[in-house]
């Protein structure tokens, strides 16, 4: 997980093939496919869809909607670092919001968002079970438990 | 590996892996859980690996990985067997330790162990089952969790796997089956607790050849991790319960829908279903019966909605998932249009219980309308947080009291909430009520999946009410407009009362809006959202009317209602929460009263949290104004003699 | 196909097996007021204005007519107190976003309902999803399609698709309850014609 590269690049095609040939060609995988490329990729660039479209013979407008309805997709390329404020319900009572408010603060960005030199990708997720640790904040997959305002902002430093 | 053709095979390779298991041999079960693993459980296993390898001990001692037993919160954690000495909050530093102590010297480590809170006479207890968090519980599915590694058939196999499955393939037809679940008086785990049994009824009746099963493991309420620790740390036991509900039912096709957000679910339940075809209790002529039935996976891609059933046949369709009218229903049209059931991971995991024990292993637990056990994710304001199994009929108080240890840092109960965004919260007066699924709708919540969030005096319930709200609004998948509309106006009106412009008629109002969207929404998903509200509004009606009249946040929560103000009187200028806060909002200095700058203030808290508590010099304050710092030349601490001046 | 009987306002009514209740009601002439609903198109189910009381078994729910199957012996009340109050929060609701849609005018004055009670968000589109479905099932185009989900939903054209189709057919304007689609049309059209790459809503 710690070392990711940053691609901006479209994917190659023939990746995509075999992903799709994988499902073969199955419309009702479009899903899964979709989930494939976004993890090879961790995003999903334009040709990508409309190659997928083709392929597996899926209107273009249904997959704009899927991308832009389940969360797992990112149409803009990921930071170096990915960052995750749980906000499930436990650590939003333990102060989940004001962790969120300062990491916002500090780099800039909103939930969802990258910021311009793609150092950092900020999403809120819910409940990654470790509720007794809240509020938690995962930085490439690095846990962080019982974070406090002040506390993050050390966190988010160390990360280059 | 063998393929096992018939329940006298089965019987005897199981015999033969225990006989080759020694149950005096010191087996180290660390638990590698996704909660333990965040917190560092792979480093102890490594270092606890290469202890035994290096004292020589590789054949004398197993170290096995394990599911969650749930009590993630002393993680890492890990039971030495046969003596179920449970040691918590590992580090790998430890290791040396505990092979050459525990296992060679059979000592146990005492700083390792439980305390039991409160007794400030550090009592401490040696094993698993006596820890109150434990001892209190009725583990019947999660309770093979630490026993078994969740990558090993085998470990399943030697705990009595699989043999319900011989059963109900060769000894019972599907009709006996489906009664046998009816009798059991099993109702649905994943929210709605509908009879099992019934359900199996209507989609074995739907007379068509295809058929599907479905787990759903979507579990999208945010504050619960049940199905989790289930799929992930025994997935076989999910595999031989929907088999069996296959047989039943008449499929040979199930799928698996469990969230991405899941890795090692995905991953463990991947392995499971390639171990049973391997074994041949998944694939063709299974144990020599003639039935068939294979099962594949699907991953959610992050939709809360699409744990609700017709949504998520949407998605395994390769859809958007917005919910589908019922009825018709999934037994009767559902996958691609054939009859389907769904089921919840833990519903399915009853499943093999009732077979083996039969149906009164269920029906003599529990109330009237609710037997069996529940599993609780118990997390928020409370001493022992986890995952919790326990009786159905025990009371709301003695989980949050005796399995979760009461309320940390001698705070005062306010409420726990149920059944996450679809549920409500419960206030003290109720807390004598049984956990049933009739009872808990009765007070305004609902048993729903199995959160359960205890919440203190710090919490503010317009907050909560906004916060699921909030979620809800994110959530929706949008497409009919008294949930998608409803649910904007409700959470419009929520965050201005938080920011202090209710208005008198607003509490009014939302009753309304939550009438509509509890009435005319097309799904679940919006029939029940409004129960947050409207329970929030039922039991702390004074909460809200505070918000709205006063402008004051009674649990100091909402922030444009409050202020932090530090008090010149009880401020020694120790400068920590001068050099702490990120905003930089506060002026002062060394022997110079501490002053907060309130236009550059963010309320982040920092200075309340950080204020040593022999000072307490930082206050907050709602609903009343903050008074004026006091002039820069009064600042000065001159010395101790200041004050008598 | 066997038959049905079921009671509309007090008022028996044959049916078909597998109708919804909106088709036996208009079958009858009783008349249930539709936005998202059109006979060339499958029914939709989305706004909610046909939602009528139906009572069976003894047991009462506000259900929407154009989704709901008829079944014997159940009886249908297109007003009540309950469903009035419904069809009138819901047309607040909508004028929130289009106050000035044509297509809501006569519905407001019926039920009562006051444009002004929700703070104006005029996204104009009350995401009925005529234009969608219709760009699917009749012209089979799919030029235009909703995004996101929740409160965040909306609909957009697919540029490269809209700027070979959309000129020449504009079939789906006048079902607009609204003066959205146009608009967005519009939009598109500007979008693609200066510069034909197309960015995602959520970029930026
Ligand atoms: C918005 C919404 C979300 C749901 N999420 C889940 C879920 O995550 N897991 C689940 O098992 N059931 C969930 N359900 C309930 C399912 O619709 C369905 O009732 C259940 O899977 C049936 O299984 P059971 O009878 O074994 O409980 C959800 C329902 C709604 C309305
Ligand atoms: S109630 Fe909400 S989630 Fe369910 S169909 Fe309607 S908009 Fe979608
Ligand atoms: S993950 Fe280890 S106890 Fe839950
Ligand atoms: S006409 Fe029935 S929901 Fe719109």
């Amino acid at each position: 997980m710690a070392n990711k590269k940053v691609s901006t690049a479209a994917m190659g095609s023939s990746k995509i093939d075999k992903i799709i040939a994988k499902y073969q060609g199955n419309a009702g995988s479009l899903i899964q496919v979709l989930l494939e490329i976004q993890s090879e990729n961790r995003w999903l660039p334009r040709e990508a869809l409309d190659k997928v479209s083709k392929k597996l013979k899926v209107p273009l407008n249904r997959i704009q909607h899927i991308v832009t309805f389940y969360k797992a997709f990112s149409l803009v390329p990921k930071g170096r670092h990915e960052v995750h404020v749980c906000t499930g319900t436990a650590c939003h009572v333990r102060g989940a919001p004001r962790l969120l408010d300062s990491v916002q603060d500090l780099i800039g960005i909103r939930p969802g968002e990258t910021d311009l030199d793609l150092k950092f990708s900020l999403e809120t997720v819910n409940c990654l079970g470790c509720c007794a640790l809240g509020p938690v904040m995962v930085v490439d997959g690095e846990y962080h438990g019982k974070m406090a305002p002040a506390k993050s902002e050390e966190v988010l430093k160390s990360y280059e | 590996m063998p393929r096992i053709n018939s329940p006298a095979e089965l019987e005897a390779f199981r015999k033969d892996i225990i006989s080759k298991r020694d149950p005096d041999k010191p087996c180290i079960a660390v638990c590698t859980g996704t909660g333990c693993l965040a917190l560092g459980a792979a480093h102890v296993v490594t270092a606890l690996k290469e202890e035994v390898k290096k004292q020589g001990l590789k054949t004398k001692v197993d170290v096995r990985e394990t599911g969650c037993p749930g009590f993630c919160e002393r993680g890492p954690l890990l039971v030495i067997y046969p003596e179920e000495i449970c040691y918590l909050q590992m580090q790998p530093g430890d290791a040396q330790e505990i092979v050459s102590q525990t296992i060679v010297a059979k000592k146990v480590i005492d700083r390792l162990l439980y305390v039991v809170p409160s007794t400030d006479k550090d009592e401490k207890i040696v094993q698993e089952s006596e820890i109150p968090f434990y001892k209190n519980q009725m583990r019947n599915l999660i309770g093979n969790n630490i026993k078994i590694d969740p990558k090993s058939i085998d470990d399943y196999l030697a705990v009595g796997g699989y043999s319900a499955l011989a059963k109900a393939l060769c000894q019972e037809t599907p009709e006996q089956l489906v009664n046998l679940v009816k009798s059991s008086n099993l109702r649905g785990r994943g929210g709605a607790g509908f009879p099992a049994g019934i359900k199996w009824e209507f989609a074995r009746k739907s007379a068509d050849k295809t058929k599907y099963v479905i787990v759903n493991a979507d579990e999208g309420d945010p504050g619960a991790f049940m199905d989790r620790a289930l799929l992930e740390g025994n997935p076989h036991s999910v595999l031989e319960g929907l088999t069996i509900g296959a047989y039943a039912i008449g499929s040979h096709e199930g799928y698996i829908y469990v969230r991405q957000e899941y890795p090692l679910a995905v991953e463990n339940a991947g392995i499971a279903i390639k171990q049973a075809e391997e074994y041949g209790f998944l694939g063709k002529n299974i144990l020599g019966s003639g039935f068939d039935f294979t099962i594949k996976m699907h991953q959610g891609a992050g939709a809360f909605v699409c744990g609700e059933e017709t949504a998520l046949l949407m998605s395994l369709e390769g859809k958007p998932g917005e919910p589908r009218p019922r009825p018709p229903y999934p037994a009767v049209k559902g996958l691609w249009g054939k009859p389907t059931n769904i089921n919840n991971v833990e519903t399915w995991a009853n499943i093999p219980l009732i077979i083996n024990n039969g149906p009164d292993f269920l029906t003599s637990i529990g109330t009237e309308g609710s037997k069996g056990t529940k599993i609780f994710s118990l997390v928020g304001k409370v001493n022992n947080t986890g995952l919790v199994e326990v009786p159905m009929g025990i009371t709301l108080r003695d989980i949050i009291y005796k399995v979760g240890g009461g309320i940390p840092e001698g705070k005062k109960f306010k409420a726990v909430q149920t059944g996450g965004p679809s549920g409500g919260c419960i206030p003290e007066e109720h807390l004598d009520i049984k956990v049933d699924f009739d009872e808990l709708a009765k007070v305004g919540a609902i048993m729903g999946s199995g959160g359960m969030i205890v919440m203190d005096e710090d919490t503010c319930m317009v907050d909560v009410a906004r916060y699921f709200l909030d979620f809800l609004s994110d959530e929706s998948c949008g497409k009919c407009s008294p949930c998608r509309e409803g649910i904007r106006q409700m959470l419009k009106i929520l965050t201005n009362i938080s920011e202090g412009k209710g208005r008198e008629g607003d509490i009014e109002l939302l009753e309304e809006l939550a009438e509509a969207t509890g009435d005319a929404s097309l799904c679940a998903l919006g029939r029940t959202a409004p129960n947050p509200v409207l329970s929030t509004i039922r039991y702390f009606r004074d909460e809200y009317e505070a918000h709205i009249k006063e402008k004051r946040c009674p649990a100091y929560v909402c922030k444009e209602l409050i202020s932090y103000y530090i008090d010149p009187d009880k401020c020694k200028a120790c400068m920590i929460c001068l050099r702490k806060c990120p905003a930089q909002a506060i002026i002062g200095g060394k022997n110079q009263i501490h002053v907060i700058d309130q236009e550059k203030c963010t309320k982040c808290g920092t200075c309340f949290e950080v204020c040593p508590d022999r000072f307490g010099a930082v206050t907050r304050l709602s609903g009343e104004p903050v008074p004026s710092p006091i002039p820069e030349e009064a600042r000065i601490i001159a010395g101790k003699s200041k004050k008598d001046e | 196909m066997s038959e049905i009987l079921l009671q509309i306002d007090g008022i028996e009514v044959k049916a078909k097996e597998g109708m919804s209740i909106l088709e036996a009601a208009q079958s009858a002439g009783i008349y249930i007021p539709t936005l998202c609903h059109h006979e060339k198109l499958q029914p939709y189910g989305a706004c909610r204005i046909c939602t009528v009381e139906a009572e069976t078994g003894g047991r009462t729910n506000l259900v929407a007519a154009c989704v709901s199957p008829v079944q014997p012996n159940l009886v249908v009340r297109t007003r009540s107190e309950k469903v009035d109050k419904t069809r009138k929060i819901l047309l607040e609701q909508f004028l929130a976003h289009a106050p000035d849609a044509p297509a809501l005018q006569d519905l407001a004055q019926e039920y009562g309902a006051d444009k002004d009670r929700f703070e104006k968000e005029s996204s104009f589109c009350i995401l009925c999803g005529l234009c969608v479905r219709y760009c699917a099932e009749v012209k089979k185009k799919n030029a235009v399609g909703f995004v996101d989900r929740g409160a965040r939903r909306e609909i957009s054209f697919i540029p490269e698709i809209a700027s070979k189709e959309c000129w020449k057919c504009k079939e789906c304007f006048p079902l607009c309850p609204t003066s959205y689609l146009q608009a967005a049309y519009h939009l598109t059209e500007a979008l693609v014609f200066p510069s034909p790459s197309f960015e995602p809503a959520s970029e930026g």
